[in-house]
């Protein structure tokens, strides 16, 4: 099989899957404890969640504290559920995370539109009484990348505070110099699923979301994995030390993608775009039918969650398309782990199919 | 653990069973994202949901199954977003149902640690743990479910510590963590009677849980669920010989009246503190905790304790048992026991 979806899912890196294992063992080692108890078996697994932390932390800005979450959904919501009155202001092209929990807080939003190149104006208006402006640092679907410090800055003057879901550029991209919240998710980042983290600006408040045993200085409550937190840690200095090594690597598949596609257009800005993203449209072509024919080439049509509604992409519709051209689209996702032949392969069948199809 | 070393802290977490680490290693390696459309996605999707059929067999649940990061939110789930308002929980359940339901009437105990199933009788949410983390004792969730249920209500029943070890009790929501019965930390589960008795919050997890699916969790957890409970047994005798040390010691057993699982113990030291107890236990290189463990550090007297108005209460500690425990580490045990009351 050839992965190109790494927007949905990134394997697991050797060095994350290693960092995990010492926190997974039995009851032969004390590599198991909960991290919350007082003896010294808790000590040490709490020892490893903080190791684990301060990796995470090197990629974000400074001046913030990292509370471990389930993933990126209940780290947004977590951000979201943190403001309780004003309004809610969000790209037209944020994850459904930060739409609906926008939505469920009974606040007043508002959609901030992007240009055709997917992305929001950095003098865009925020209605009065906003409280909260969300806008994602990389878009999962098309893979530009947002202004989002200027428009944190005007979030600030304000006197609203900035929500930055950075799932796809952190550890990928340099962090957002300004935000007060910062959603991550470690599967993204070639680490484990079922972990992410809200970053939070030093002083800003924050509620917490699951409350309980009072964990995470009583902002979010559950038991730590030390195995899973260790796995994102080694995960995040991987990205960290690779980050240069890596972009190059994107950006070369990216050419070479857009090399073999020539008769492709690309949504979404040719300029502000990460590489690891090629968000590409064909006219009259048959997504579906294409995704049959090359079942052993994992590409996708849009954002995984979103996949299997039949729906037009809303992000897709939000840069302009109609629903037809918006249907006629794929989006190839490269990562570390991709290689030069596997993207020439897979690009040189998606065209053979396309043509086949009569696109 | 090494030779030296004894963990007797089992209802805070307890090792990984080698199936379930097997199993979560094996998930990493479906690492698709399971709403990904194309194969590796479905494959992921495939295997995810044999997880779920495989979860509700060995937990005999004809439910609903949403996956959760652990009890703390399948709780927050139940409680937040039940058709009906929570009207009354134990005074003894754990935080995650409490800090959920600072509204909700709170149903005492009595000297035993248990409830009165009548007084349980309500038309709302009613939340009454299955098994006390602190003490182990063990409400009698059938006849609760009957008053309940008699009265037009629903009952949550936080089953963290019961789940993969007892049958699971006649209620319409129940909470799990994987890691408190030999599967990984971070994954659980909330059980839903029928999906109409919960509000849906869209995503993942039919509509009612965002967020990328942890499969290779899930693969643990229900591999742990399968290799049963027969350990429990053995505990028993375990349990018994402990507590038959402690009391010839001068030791007072915590609900020793009541049905209690046989993993858990509270057991008192008089004249010596929880936190003094503690420290020497661990300098001796043996985990044991004052009440849970989210609580540990903080000096509070323990809330469930003082609800079954314990005697001496600041000079309890909890034992608990697992799959490993052998008679030679509970005569260790009792060995720095004696020598700590001493």
């Amino acid at each position: 099989m050839i992965y190109l979806d790494n927007q949905a899912t990134t394997p697991l890196a050797p060095e994350a899957r290693e960092a995990m294992l010492a926190w997974l063992s039995g009851p032969e080692s004390a590599g198991f404890a909960n991290p919350h108890s007082a003896h010294s078996p808790g000590r040490a697994a709490a020892a490893a969640v903080e190791v684990a932390r301060e990796q995470i932390a090197a990629l974000l800005p400074p001046g913030g504290r990292v509370i471990f979450t389930s993933g990126a959904t209940e780290a947004i919501n977590q951000a979201i559920g943190s403001v309780r009155s004003g309004g809610i202001a969000y790209s037209a092209i944020e994850h459904s995370a930060v739409i609906e929990a926008a939505l469920a807080s009974g606040l007043p939003s508002q959609e901030l539109p992007v240009d055709a190149g997917g992305l929001v104006d950095p003098e865009a208006a925020f209605a009065p009484g906003t409280a909260l402006v969300a806008v994602m640092q990389v878009n999962n679907e098309i893979g530009t990348i947002q202004p989002v410090d200027q428009l944190a800055r005007r979030a600030y003057e304000a006197g609203a505070l900035f929500l930055c879901d950075a799932v796809q550029g952190v550890g990928k991209i340099a962090a957002p110099e300004e935000a007060d919240f910062i959603a991550i998710t470690a599967h993204k980042l070639y680490g484990p699923k079922g972990i992410g983290a809200l970053w939070v600006r030093d002083g800003v408040e924050v509620l917490p979301l699951i409350r309980g045993g009072g964990q995470e200085g009583g902002l979010r409550s559950g038991t730590l994995s030390p195995a899973l937190c260790a796995g994102f840690g080694a995960a995040a200095a991987l990205a960290k030390a690779r980050m240069e090594a890596d972009f190059q690597h994107l950006s070369g598949l990216s050419a070479l993608a857009r090399g073999l596609l020539t008769r492709w257009t690309a949504n979404g800005s040719e300029v502000a775009r990460w590489p690891g993203n090629l968000n590409l449209r064909l006219d009259g072509l048959d997504v579906p039918r294409l995704m049959s024919e090359l079942r052993d080439i994992a590409f996708s049509a849009g954002s995984a969650c979103g996949s299997g509604t039949g729906a037009p992409s809303r992000v897709l519709t939000a840069i302009g398309l109609d629903a037809r051209t918006a249907r006629g689209s794929i989006r190839l996702g490269f990562g570390r782990y991709s290689t030069r032949n596997e993207v020439a392969e897979a690009c040189r069948r998606i065209e053979a199919a396309a043509i086949a199809q009569g696109a | 653990m090494t030779a030296d070393s004894l963990y007797l802290d089992h209802a805070a977490t307890t090792p990984l069973l080698p199936a379930a680490r097997d199993a979560m290693l094996e998930g990493f390696a479906i690492w698709a994202n399971p709403s990904s459309p194309h194969k590796a996605g479905r494959a992921a999707r495939a295997a995810l949901e044999e997880a779920r059929a495989r979860i509700k067999a060995a937990l005999a649940w004809d439910g609903e199954v949403i996956l959760t990061s652990g009890a703390s939110e399948a709780l927050m789930l139940a409680l937040t977003r039940c058709v009906l308002s929570v009207v009354a929980v134990s005074a003894v359940e754990h935080e995650a149902v409490l800090r959920y339901s600072a509204g909700a009437e709170r149903l005492m105990v009595d000297a035993g640690g248990l409830i009165e199933p009548t007084h349980a009788a309500r038309a709302g949410l009613v939340a009454v743990q299955q098994i006390n983390n602190e003490t182990g004792v063990i409400q009698p969730l059938g006849a609760i479910a009957a008053a309940v249920h008699g009265a037009g209500g629903l009952l949550l029943a936080d089953c963290a510590q019961g789940a993969g070890k007892r049958a699971l009790p006649d209620a319409d929501l129940i909470a799990i963590s994987a890691h408190k019965f030999g599967g990984p930390v971070g994954i659980g589960a909330l059980l839903v009677r029928d999906f109409a008795i919960l509000r849906p919050d869209g995503g993942q997890e039919r509509g009612y849980r965002g967020g990328t699916e942890n499969l290779p969790g899930v693969l643990a957890l229900v591999s742990a669920l399968e290799q049963g409970a027969e350990w429990l047994d053995s505990a028993a005798q375990l349990r018994a010989r402990l507590e038959e040390g402690i009391r010839a010691g001068g030791g007072d057993v915590v609900a020793a009246e009541s049905e209690r699982i046989a993993a858990i113990g509270a057991y008192r030291m008089p004249g010596v503190s929880s936190a003094a107890q503690l420290i020497r236990f661990d300098a001796q290189n043996i985990a044991v905790s004052a009440g849970s463990a989210c609580s540990s550090g903080s000096l509070r007297t323990s809330h469930v304790l003082e609800a079954m108005g314990v005697e001496g209460a600041g000079e309890v500690i909890r034992v608990s048992i697992g799959r490993e425990t052998t008679e030679a580490q509970i005569d260790h045990f009792l060995a720095a026991w004696r020598g700590i009351a001493a």
